[in-house]
């Protein structure tokens, strides 16, 4: 008894806590993570959060719905146009506008291009946490191919801002389908690359195949939606079972396995780059002629009410909840940010593993700070 | 199964529900003390079998604090909406949901550190973005005295 309660005692002091940001390069911004090991063996990880929170659901309570959508750039800022997008369905299903197709179609298209410069960013980082840096180079040179297109057309690279209530902006650039069919003829030949470099290389799989295993039952529990949760075998994709904007007129796979660790969710990532720009394909050669927006009140206030709008993001499901009064301003705002729930099963995923593992599997849930906070 | 069947089903759980058809969703609104309940079924029953939660979301109401819950069936495709009440907004509480989706352990959090809403069997209830001195920055009588969000 005696012995075991000296065991006891002695794994305790065996036990020991290190800090793991705020400052850290892998956690690609400032989480905080303290990790409890043993050994090398990671018995509990607790997430740390708020050094970016900025009080976006409070901010939105005093300010507009047009203005609503610059903060939402500013959340999951590398899937900016689809944030954007989210409050722009919001508001207009609230008001019960019909968008021309045109919108509906260029929507569509810069969402994929969106999903895609945002997987590739994925790419080019998780190659190098895991010390490949030849993929940041790779990653960064292709996506910058992309960046160029939001430039021309929005005007911004990152936090585009592109949507409006009632539809855009402004039109698209004259070279705007030009640049994209250039961009995939070059993507589809460059894709095969990224296999060769990473998906292919025995180091890599050595060190993500069955590495932070997270099961069906725990992923659904849990509510992980994006590619962790496909890669679970979680069929939560919102474009398919809720389709929004052009996605129930395109023809494209739900990308699934049922494997669920850091590897397949590496995988889904690269398949859904395919699909993405098998989406492009089928719009960007018929977007249809019209007004780019409906012409809109210039103070938008919506029906007393509530209204909630899900899209999919790059890394997930993002949901709106809109609660109206009235007036000009939202009563009360939610966002249900993909990247805040993903992040609860860190601490599942990574007990029993190694602390080097730790950096795989937090790459892999490619969590974007901000959004958690928010 | 579609809304009708479905509000019919769920009525025969509780008798204290009431159930509307919303724009989008079924709303059921339920007193707090029945909610864990009322989960629960929603959770076991094999034809309802709500399992997953997508938005666990509070709200100040102005007189009360509220709940709201949007869960879905990952087998059978359908959502509802539950929303609960709290009258009492100096000592609000209700009870957890963790043991019926792990989703709403850190929803919870976020609930409680923004709008101070205790949450009873909670297994790690503390602040999560704000500083323990911090205020309920969501609720309607939040005092913004610095303006640091809301402009005055």
């Amino acid at each position: 008894m005696e012995e075991q309660l000296n065991n006891k005692v002695i794994s305790e002091q065996e036990e020991y806590v290190i800090n793991m940001g705020p400052q850290h390069p892998s956690t690609h911004g400032v989480l905080r993570l303290v990790v409890s090991l043993k050994g090398e063996i990671v018995k509990n990880v607790e997430p740390h959060i708020g050094y970016v929170h900025r009080g976006i659901e409070k901010m939105c309570e005093s300010i507009t719905y047009p203005q609503i959508i610059h903060l939402t750039d500013r959340m999951d800022y590398l899937s900016a146009h689809i944030n954007n997008e989210a409050v722009c369905l919001n508001v207009e299903k609230a008001l019960e506008i019909d968008i021309p197709e045109r919108v509906k179609v260029i929507r569509t298209i810069m969402a994929e291009l969106t999903r895609i410069q945002s997987h590739q960013l994925f790419w080019a980082t998780f190659g190098m946490d895991l010390g490949g840096l030849t993929c940041f180079f790779y990653g960064l040179r292709d996506r910058e191919k992309v960046m160029d297109i939001f430039e021309e057309t929005c005007g911004g690279r990152m936090l585009v801002s592109y949507n409006c209530p009632g539809g855009l902006m402004y039109d698209i650039h004259p070279n705007f389908q030009k640049r994209v069919r250039e961009f995939l003829n070059y993507f589809r030949k460059t894709l095969p690359e990224y296999d060769q470099l990473l998906t292919g290389n025995v180091i890599f799989r050595e060190r993500t195949k069955g590495i932070g295993r997270l099961s069906l039952k725990d992923a659904i529990s849990y509510g992980v939606t994006g590619p962790v949760g496909r890669a679970s075998g979680f069929s939560c994709d919102v474009r398919k079972y809720e389709p929004y904007s052009a996605y129930g007129r395109v023809k494209f796979n739900e990308v699934l396995f049922d494997d669920g660790d850091t590897f397949h969710r590496y995988l889904v990532r690269m398949e859904e780059m395919r699909e993405s720009m098998n989406i492009i394909d089928q719009l960007i050669d018929n977007i249809p002629e019209g007004q780019y927006a409906v012409k809109m009140k210039p103070v938008i206030k919506l029906p007393e009410g509530e209204y909630y709008q899900r899209v999919e993001t790059a890394r997930g499901e993002l949901g709106v909840y809109l609660i109206s009064d009235g007036n000009k301003n939202p009563y009360r705002v939610k966002f249900r940010s993909p990247n805040f729930v993903n992040l609860s099963v860190l601490n599942l995923i990574t007990q029993g593993f190694k602390i080097a593992d730790l950096v795989a599997i937090s790459g892999s849930l490619d969590l974007i700070i901000p959004d958690i906070d928010r | 199964m579609d809304n009708a069947k479905l509000s019919e089903l769920i009525r025969s759980f509780d008798t204290e529900i009431e159930i509307k058809e919303g724009k989008q969703y079924l709303e059921i609104s339920v007193p707090a003390s029945n909610l864990f309940r009322l989960a629960s079924l929603l959770k076991e029953n094999e034809d309802t079998f709500f399992d997953f939660l997508f938005c666990l979301s509070g709200v100040d109401y102005g007189n009360d604090l509220g709940v709201v819950y949007h869960i879905r069936s990952t087998k059978y495709k359908h959502s509802v909406v539950i929303k609960t009440r709290i009258s009492d907004r100096n000592n609000p509480s209700i009870d957890s949901v963790t043991d019926i989706w792990k989703a709403a352990e850190y929803h919870e959090r976020e609930v409680f550190d923004l709008l101070g809403i205790k949450f009873k069997n909670h297994p790690d209830l503390r602040r999560f973005f704000l500083s323990k001195s911090w205020g309920y920055p969501l609720r309607k009588d939040y005092v913004d005295d610095i303006n640091i969000v809301t402009k005055s």
